[in-house]
C-alpha cells in the first residue's frame, strides 16, 4: 500500500492541516515509511480476537446525567483568540 | 544546612517536621538553581511568587503540626498538566498564551498534600518524541556531559528528568504514553514510576492517546517515587477511567525483602544489536534480584516485537481525534487570516502555523488509519494486536510471576540533533521496551542501574502486576539498594 501526494493531500485536508504542494511529495514518503512499519502487523494471527476497548477490565463509571457544572462564560471565553459580546467569533460562514 | 536543593523528598520532608530546614529556605535554595540553569532549558515556566506563597503556607502548616505527605516540598510541573492561571501549552505553539481557568487533579493533589510548585517543565510537543527537540521552547538539555556534545535528557518528559537530576528541584510530575517518564529517568540517572492504567487521574492533563496515558513521579529515589505517587494518584470522578480503588501506603511497602518473589526475564527483550554494556546490566540487574532471595524465570511474550508498530497506530490515531480541538477558536493560537478566507481557511492555517512538524504527521497518520476504508486494516487489527501484547502479560502473571526485568531503553543517552537525519523509526525504537507496559495498562519504574563506559547512566526497568505499584516499588527498592547507583552529573551549566 503506497501513499501518493493526492491522497497526502487528500489526509492533510481531513486533518484541516494546510500543506503546501511543494512539500506533498516528502510527507507522502514519511506516510509510507511509517505505514511500511506499521506493514508488520499483517504478520500477527488476529483470527478470533477482539478488539481491545478498555485496558483495565472495568465497567466504567457512571453519573446521573444532570447538570454539573456551568454559568461561567467569562472563564469559558477568557482564552479565546476572538470572543465578542458572550460568542466565539470565527470568519463569515457561507453554506 | 547547605545544597537544600540536592535532598530527596524524603529526607527534606524529614526534616521539616524537626524543624532543621523551613521550606522557605528550602525553596529558595532551588529558586537560585533554577536561576542558574537557563543552559538547560528545563523550566520554562516559573513561578516564584507561588511557589513562596505555598512554601510559607506550609511552614505555617507544620508549625501547627499539620504536614501532608508532600508538605514544604518544592517540585517542578511538566508543562501537560494545566495548572490555574499559569502557562499550560504542552510546548507547542498551538497553545500560546493559554492560561487554564482551571487545575489538574494530579496538581490540585499535590498541592492538597502540601507541594510547592517552582515551575513549568519542558518536554516535547504533546508529549509527542523522545529526546525534547520537538518543544517550541527548544531542546531540553541532558546535565549528563562526557564529552563537548549536549545530550538529550530524553522525552517527552525531558524537562523533568533533566531539572531532578540537577537538583533544580526535588521532584517532578511526568506522563507516560509509550515511555515518557521511564526513558528520560534512564537518560538522566533518576527513577521514573508510570503506574497503572486509571491509578492517576488524567483530568486536567492535556490529552496525547487517552488509552495510554498516565501521569507518574520523577525522582532521586525509589522511596522518593512512593511518596509521590501515593500523593498524586487516588479516584476522580472527572475522569471515568479513573480507578475506584483505595490507594495503599506505598512507602510502607518497601521492606526491601524480596524472599520467594517471582521475577521474570524476558527473551524477547534481548535485541539483535543490542550493546553489550545493556546486556551486561540486565544480567548483573538479574544477579542482583537472585541474591536478594527472588526466584529468576525465563518467561516469554511473543507478539513484543508487534508492540511499536500498534503503538504507531494507536496512539495517533487517538491523537487526531484529540487534537482535533486545537482549531483556533476557544483558546490559543489563531493563523491571521486574508480577505476571503473562511473557516476552513482559519482551521487549516490555524493548525499548520501552530503545530510543529512532528505532531502534524503524527495527527495525519492517525486520521489515515481512522479514514474510511483503512479503519479494519488498520485501527481494528492494532487493537487486535494489543489484546494480544495484553494477553501475553496476563499468561506470564497468572504463571506466579511476580514482576518482569528488562532494560530501560537500548542505549545511553544519545546526541542532540544525533537523530535529525535517521528515520523516525529510529527514534521510535527508543521506547521498545517501554511501549508494551503502556499498551498492556500495567504499572511499570525505571531505576537507575549503572554507568555505560562513557560515564553515561543506564537504568533498569521492572514491570508489575495490575494494581500492584507497592509490590513493584518494593523490588525496585531491594534492586536500588543492591545497584548502589550514587553517580551525579558534574556541574557545568
Amino acid at each position: 500500500m503506497s501513499i501518493d501526494t493526492k491522497t497526502a493531500a487528500k489526509v492533510a485536508h481531513l486533518a484541516r492541516i494546510r500543506v503546501e504542494d511543494d512539500k506533498l511529495p516528502a510527507l507522502a514518503q514519511e506516510f509510507n515509511n511509517i505505514l511500511g512499519f506499521i506493514e508488520q502487523l499483517n504478520e500477527v494471527d488476529v483470527e478470533g480476537v477482539e478488539p481491545m476497548t478498555s485496558v483495565t477490565p472495568m465497567r466504567l463509571k457512571r453519573r446521573e446525567d444532570v447538570v454539573t457544572d456551568g454559568n461561567m462564560p467569562e472563564k469559558v471565553m477568557s482564552n479565546a483568540p476572538d470572543a465578542r459580546e458572550g460568542f466565539f467569533a470565527v470568519p463569515k460562514v457561507v453554506e | 544546612m547547605s545544597e537544600l536543593n540536592k535532598m530527596t523528598l524524603a529526607d527534606a520532608r524529614n526534616n521539616l517536621r524537626a524543624g532543621e530546614i523551613t521550606s522557605v529556605e528550602l525553596t529558595e535554595a532551588c529558586l537560585a538553581e533554577i536561576d542558574g540553569s537557563d543552559a538547560l532549558n528545563a523550566f520554562v515556566h516559573n513561578t516564584p511568587e507561588i511557589a513562596m506563597q505555598q512554601a510559607q503556607a506550609a511552614d505555617a502548616r507544620i508549625a501547627e503540626g499539620d504536614a501532608p505527605s508532600m508538605c514544604g516540598l518544592p517540585i517542578g510541573i511538566k508543562d501537560l498538566f494545566c495548572t490555574k492561571g499559569v502557562p499550560s501549552q504542552a510546548a507547542s505553539r498551538i497553545l500560546d498564551g493559554f492560561r487554564p481557568e482551571y487545575e489538574s487533579t494530579v496538581s490540585q493533589n499535590l498541592f492538597d498534600a502540601g507541594a510547592v510548585m517552582l515551575g513549568k517543565l519542558n518536554m516535547d510537543e504533546f508529549a509527542m518524541g523522545s529526546s525534547n527537540e520537538t518543544s517550541v521552547y527548544g531542546n531540553a538539555v541532558n546535565p549528563w556531559k562526557v564529552d563537548d556534545r549536549a545530550l538529550t535528557p530524553g522525552g517527552s518528559s525531558g524537562g523533568s528528568a533533566a531539572a531532578v537530576a540537577a537538583d533544580l528541584c526535588l521532584a517532578a510530575t511526568g506522563t507516560d504514553t509509550g515511555g515518557s517518564i521511564r526513558q528520560p529517568a534512564a537518560f538522566t540517572g533518576i527513577t521514573g514510576i508510570k503506574p497503572t492504567y486509571g491509578r492517576c487521574s488524567r483530568w486536567g492533563i492535556i490529552a496525547f492517546a487517552s488509552s495510554l496515558d498516565q501521569a507518574g513521579p520523577m525522582t532521586k529515589s525509589v522511596r522518593d517515587a512512593a511518596i509521590m505517587l501515593e500523593a498524586m494518584c487516588g479516584h476522580d470522578p472527572k475522569d471515568s477511567t479513573s480507578a475506584d480503588l483505595a490507594v495503599p501506603n506505598f512507602e510502607a511497602m518497601l521492606s526491601g525483602d524480596i524472599r520467594g518473589k517471582v521475577i521474570g526475564i524476558p527473551k524477547e527483550y534481548r535485541m539483535d544489536g543490542m550493546p553489550e554494556e545493556i546486556e551486561q546490566l540486565w544480567a548483573d540487574g538479574t544477579a542482583m534480584l537472585k541474591d536478594a532471595g527472588a526466584e529468576i524465570r525465563d518467561i516469554t511474550l511473543p507478539h513484543t516485537k508487534y508492540a511499536l508498530p500498534a503503538y504507531y497506530v494507536i496512539a495517533p490515531a487517538e491523537a487526531s481525534s484529540n487534537l482535533a480541538r486545537y482549531d483556533g477558536v476557544r483558546y490559543g493560537h489563531r493563523a491571521t487570516l486574508e480577505a476571503g478566507d473562511g473557516i476552513t481557511e482559519m482551521y487549516e492555517k490555524t493548525r499548520a502555523e501552530g503545530f510543529g512538524h512532528e505532531v502534524q504527521n503524527r495527527v495525519m497518520i492517525g486520521t489515515y488509519v481512522l479514514s474510511a476504508g483503512f479503519y479494519d486494516a488498520y485501527y481494528n487489527r492494532a487493537r487486535r494486536v494489543r489484546a494480544l501484547i495484553k494477553k501475553d502479560f496476563d499468561d506470564v502473571f497468572a504463571a506466579g510471576v511476580d514482576a518482569i526485568l528488562t532494560p530501560a531503553t537500548p542505549s545511553s543517552a544519545f546526541g542532540l540533533g544525533e537523530m535529525a537525519d535517521a528515520d523516525p523509526v529510529q527514534m521510535y525504537l527508543n521506547d521498545v521496551f517501554t511501549v508494551t507496559v503502556n499498551l498492556a495498562g500495567l504499572p511499570g519504574i525505571s531505576v537507575p542501574a549503572g554507568l555505560d563506559s562513557k560515564g553515561l547512566p543506564l537504568g533498569l526497568q521492572l514491570i508489575g502486576k495490575p494494581w500492584e505499584e507497592g509490590d513493584m516499588l518494593n523490588i525496585a527498592y531491594a534492586l536500588e539498594g543492591a545497584a548502589g547507583f550514587v553517580a551525579k552529573p558534574a556541574k557545568w551549566w
